[in-house]
């Protein structure tokens, strides 16, 4: 009892624990209970009971609602389909004059703005892609089809590939210098050598369209977030969910509203890049010191020149970051997209991974990663640039660079033009290299792939076996024993220990939505997953950023891999994992742990830097060894920023877990995968995508309510 | 005399929700504490006076005393809660934006505690952003900057960036930017108060200096009552928003006006602050040999006029004899005013 009244907490705690297990052992399993028991499903079946709302018949199996609440929410889904139909179909008409026919139309006003967007869209793309690639799109868009056939001379003959991997490198060597450079040409090279030059520029073309919008569209909104309060409270929960919103999800609704193709891909990388560029935007601003601001208006500034002359500059750090994460979650969408018909490297990558084609995947995975790398470090010199005043340069030294664009344009040109002689009966090597016409190691990759599955196939069957029957499906039974009920008391619980009624009621209303949402069990499923990969994820990523904390070029080199690796498309990681693992639950877990560990090993790094280096000499005066330190000092007061790092693992690995349906799991990803083929899929999607988001929203809430407190506690922020 | 550069009156800077109307209903009699319980933080109370052209306006006090507050409200970086304010005979509460950036970007001339220069400018560009933001093209605002950066001793760094250089270094470019307008008017916050005391006295020494060539109207803000001494022409200092005093270097030393005042005057080495002229009777009655200029700080003739057994009589600059002193009233002065404190 001395203890208890010594730690309140813990008997709170304890107490919490005791109700929550008094519960699931009290609530007996149902005998018709059955996992897969589809409820909401459009399956009729006479045990099932229905319920109607606003016209709509709701099909479920009961339960005891102890057990498993009914699914309320069923009518959600049906309803926001309905309401896109009636969007898209039925709402505000507006006559439209049609060109073919010479007369008005009347058309939904949602269907002709979006319609105009996706062309808008298109336009973009598409000019884009003839410049690199050659096309006659953007001609025939201002002028017709018929001129074109008169004119055939005006198809634009798209740009040898010498020339824009000589262009890139050029560009690089301006913005940043050899290094850069050289990385810009070899990449460039590789690409075109490997075959992949056609895939990857529409990737490209796509991704220069995408992504400085969403850089735009991001700065301009977390602008307006920073001047007005009331912009910002509106945006924030709309950001939150969808920061946390699996991409696979945004995809359905996407397809009702844009239809299939590159501008609907555009537009939901948008919709996905735009709300983390708002949120640090916001923050960057946030942390400009007053006393700069107040310099830039003492210096005469108006509001537009306070905000793009100081502030803006000022928060720049910030700022990059997110233009970092535009590019990472754009190179992402490019995959991720596929689904919905954009053309490029992430279609290859898909095909061959549907084809089991290891080797094929690898190649197209190996040019997206590289390619956002490159980016990812372009835009980064570009923003750090510097402008010299004081050279006397001559009119050769200013234009120096573009006078070598111009060599190499005329070289490039002239090269393509030789190489119409050299390979008069193949395919001209110097304009452009076919798809999967140039050297491919695919074959030597998928020997290593068979080599490996029958060398090791013992072990990794052995593992694989083991992992399954002993760890897996255990812990899925378990989290799928919870009753309902028990669950909610248990986070609700959690809540309100942790961050009060306030906390408590948040949590609450996140976990109510998806007990009484059709998907449940496959939530649960979900769950288990990915606090499997967190954990282990946890424990890698605290291990390794500890081990590599010790010396600092070792924790220098981890940050930059986790930079680099923090830039691969997440559909990569599966790559790998599916040449050793094959398509089992296994390969889902070990690429959301890979995938995972990123930001658990960089939160922790970062957060023993934080530690304020007058705390270590005071340790090292007490007498502390490196354990003692490590454990006393550091970890203590490290922990709330580390904290912040098992926030942004469990967003990673649920991402994963989502993507991982593509491999085929149980969770609500599978059913996301399967709404992208409904017709109807449009509502259960995004329904699904907001469950997915609660769940790591549940997190969300608890963790920053502790990280908030104890950092008051420890008196640092 | 002229129109005063800086001139307020009744200035009032009120922190809170429903800050005007209580002060419309408390009539000019701001109590601290009344407003503190309705949610109130009073900044400035009640601050009236002026600034002549070329004078240099020391304001001393502690933190939270209100003196960063009366400044930004006179530089409108924030809007006075009552009462009016006058640059140059206009009402600057009345000015419309566009006006006070006029006014700003001509006219007024600010140095920060923090330096607050712009972290991704190199030393000539932060110099330079003033002229840039007034519209003048790239390459005469970078020449004048270049003036600047050599006015201000930074010459062979232009083109380092604020995070390389010292704290010291830091604050000349703030100077250097504040200065490259070409302003009338002067604001100074705390500009030393983030330096080390050898660097901040080499920058009292650089601002004296400085000041001597350019003659501008001055509002320095400071908690150091050493350094308000040294620099001022007129020291105010202020306590909870009020200003407690508001009278020449010598004045306050020699007639603190409240208890606070005077708990600062105790430790001050009264010979290094005042002059011969604070102290001489305008008798001129048997004069001795020695001449002292009225200029002279105490400290540096007081050994002259100690070794004499008449009266030292002193001289103004056209050296015309304008008044006399006594060797017992050097000891007084000295010694004296702080026995009577005990």
């Amino acid at each position: 009892m001395e203890f208890l009244k010594k730690y309140p907490k813990t008997f709170q705690w304890l107490f919490l624990l005791i109700v929550f297990f008094a519960l699931c052992f009290a609530i007996d399993v149902p005998e018709t209970y059955k996992f897969i028991r589809g409820q909401a499903e459009f399956v009729k079946d006479p045990n099932q009971s229905s319920y109607v709302f606003l016209g709509k018949e709701v099909r479920y199996y009961a339960f005891d609602v102890f057990w498993r609440l009914p699914p309320l929410l069923g009518w959600l889904p049906i309803w926001i389909n309905d309401s896109l139909f009636f969007l898209m179909n039925e709402w505000m008409p507006i006559e439209v004059w049609n060109e073919d026919t010479q007369e008005f139309k009347s058309r939904p006003i949602v269907l002709q703005i979006s319609r105009n967007l996706t062309a808008f869209m298109t336009f973009l793309i598409e000019l884009i892609r003839e410049i690199l690639l050659g096309g006659l799109e953007t001609i025939v868009a201002f002028t017709s089809w018929d001129w074109i056939d008169k004119n055939p001379w005006a198809e634009l003959p798209g740009l040898p590939w010498t020339i824009v991997a000589a262009g890139a490198a050029l560009l690089s060597y301006k913005l940043s210098g050899k290094g850069l450079a050289l990385f810009a040409g070899l990449t460039m090279v590789y690409i075109s050598l490997f075959g992949q030059w056609k895939p990857s520029m529409q990737t490209l073309s796509f991704i220069l369209v995408a992504a400085p919008l969403s850089f735009i569209f991001g700065l301009g909104l977390g602008i307006a977030a920073f001047k007005s309060k009331r912009v910002e409270k509106a945006l924030y929960p709309i950001l939150l969910v969808m920061q946390t919103m699996p991409q696979y999800a945004v995809l359905v609704p996407a397809l009702v509203l844009f239809g299939v193709g590159d501008h609907a891909a555009v537009i939901i990388t948008m919709v996905v890049a735009i709300p983390p560029m708002i949120l640090l935007t916001l923050l960057g601003l946030r942390a400009v010191p007053p006393e700069v601001i107040e310099a830039g208006r003492m210096s005469g500034c108006n509001n537009f020149q306070l905000m793009f002359k100081v502030l803006i500059p000022t928060a720049r750090r910030d700022i990059l970051i997110g233009v970092n994460q535009v590019i990472m979650v754009c190179f992402s969408m490019a995959v991720i997209s596929a689904f919905i018909g954009a053309k490029g490297l992430g279609f290859n990558l898909l095909l061959a991974l549907n084809q089991l084609n290891i080797g094929l995947a690898l190649e197209a995975g190996l040019c997206i990663s590289l390619i956002a790398i490159l980016l990812d470090k372009m835009s980064l010199a570009w923003a750090n640039k510097q402008t010299d005043y004081f050279g006397n340069l001559t009119f050769y030294q200013r234009n120096k660079n573009l006078l070598f664009f111009g060599v190499i344009f005329v070289v490039g040109i002239i090269l393509a033009y030789i190489g119409t002689f050299l390979f008069k009966d193949t395919f001209n090597y110097l304009f452009e290299i076919p798809h999967n016409k140039g050297i491919s190691t695919a074959d030597f990759w998928n020997k290593g792939v068979d080599w490996i599955f029958e060398t090791f196939f013992v072990y990794i069957k052995a593992f694989n076996t083991w992992l399954i029957q002993d760890v897996l499906q255990p812990m899925r039974a378990l989290y799928l024993r919870m009753p309902a009920i028990a669950t909610i008391v248990l986070v609700v619980g959690a809540g309100y220990l942790i961050g009060g009624l306030r906390s408590a009621l948040v949590v609450c209303a996140l976990t109510l939505f998806i007990a009484f949402s059709p998907w449940w069990d496959r939530a649960l499923v979900t769950a288990y997953m990915a606090t499997f990969g967190v954990v282990v994820s946890c424990i890698i990523g605290f291990t390794v950023g500890t081990l590599c904390f010790q010396n600092k070029h070792s924790a220098n080199f981890m940050l930059g891999v986790c930079d680099i690796f923090q830039t691969f498309p997440s559909f990569v990681y599966l790559i790998p994992v599916m040449m050793l693992f094959g398509i089992t639950d296994t390969s889902v877990l070990i690429a959301v742990i890979v995938y995972a560990t990123i930001p658990a090993t960089r939160y922790t790094i970062e957060g023993l830097r934080s530690v304020p280096s007058g705390l270590h000499d005071a340790a090292t005066m007490s007498g502390v060894n490196k354990f003692q330190r490590l454990t006393k000092i550091e970890f203590p007061l490290a922990f709330p920023h580390m904290m912040l790092g098992i926030n942004q693992t469990i967003v990673f690995a649920l991402f994963m877990v989502i993507i991982g349906a593509f491999i085929g799991t149980e969770d609500l990803g599978q059913y996301i995968l399967k709404a992208l083929s409904d017709k109807k899929g449009a509502g259960i999607g995004l329904t699904l995508g907001i469950c997915v988001a609660f769940i790591a929203l549940i997190f969300d809430n608890l963790i920053r309510a502790y990280v908030q407190k104890r950092k008051k506690h420890l008196g640092i922020d | 005399m002229s129109e005063p550069v800086i001139k307020c009156e009744n200035v009032y800077k009120i922190f809170g929700a429903n800050a005007q109307k209580m002060l419309q209903d408390s009539n000019g009699n701001v109590d601290a504490k009344v407003f503190q319980e309705n949610g109130c933080i009073v900044g400035v109370n009640n601050a009236s006076f002026e600034v002549a052209k070329g004078e240099m306006l020391v304001v001393m006090g502690l933190s939270g005393s209100g003196k960063s507050t009366l400044l930004r409200c006179i530089s409108r970086l924030t809007d006075a809660t009552g009462g009016k304010i006058f640059i140059e005979g206009q009402d600057l509460l009345q000015l419309n934006n566009k006006d006070l950036i006029d006014l700003r970007r001509n006219k007024m001339g600010m140095v920060f505690q923090s330096f607050a220069l712009l972290p991704h400018k190199t030393v000539v560009e932060n110099i330079a952003f003033p002229l840039q933001i007034k519209g003048i093209k790239t390459e005469d605002s970078i020449n004048k900057a270049m003036d600047m950066v050599k006015l201000v001793g930074l010459e062979g760094r232009e083109n380092y960036f604020p995070r390389e250089l010292s704290g010291g270094q830091q604050q000349r470019v703030g100077i250097a930017r504040s200065l490259a307008v070409e302003p009338d008017i002067w604001f100074l916050d705390e500009p030393f108060s983030a330096l080390d005391p050898l660097i901040r006295k080499e920058m009292q020494d650089e601002f004296l200096r400085l000041q001597d060539k350019l003659q501008k109207t001055i509002m320095f803000i400071t908690h150091d009552f050493d350094e308000a001494l040294k620099l001022a022409d007129r020291i105010a200092i202020m306590k909870d928003g009020i200003i407690e005093q508001l009278d020449t270097p010598a004045n306050i030393v020699l007639n603190p006006a409240t208890e606070y005042v005077r708990k600062f005057t105790e430790e001050v080495p009264r010979e290094k602050v005042l002059l011969i002229k604070d102290v001489m009777d305008t008798s001129k009655d048997n004069l001795g040999d020695l001449k002292v200029s009225k200029n002279e700080i105490i400290e540096n003739v007081a050994e002259k006029i100690l070794t004499q057994e008449k009266i030292v009589a002193v001289v103004d600059n056209n050296n015309e004899i304008i008044g006399s002193i006594n060797p017992t009233k050097i000891i007084n002065t000295v010694f004296g005013g702080r026995k009577n404190n005990n």
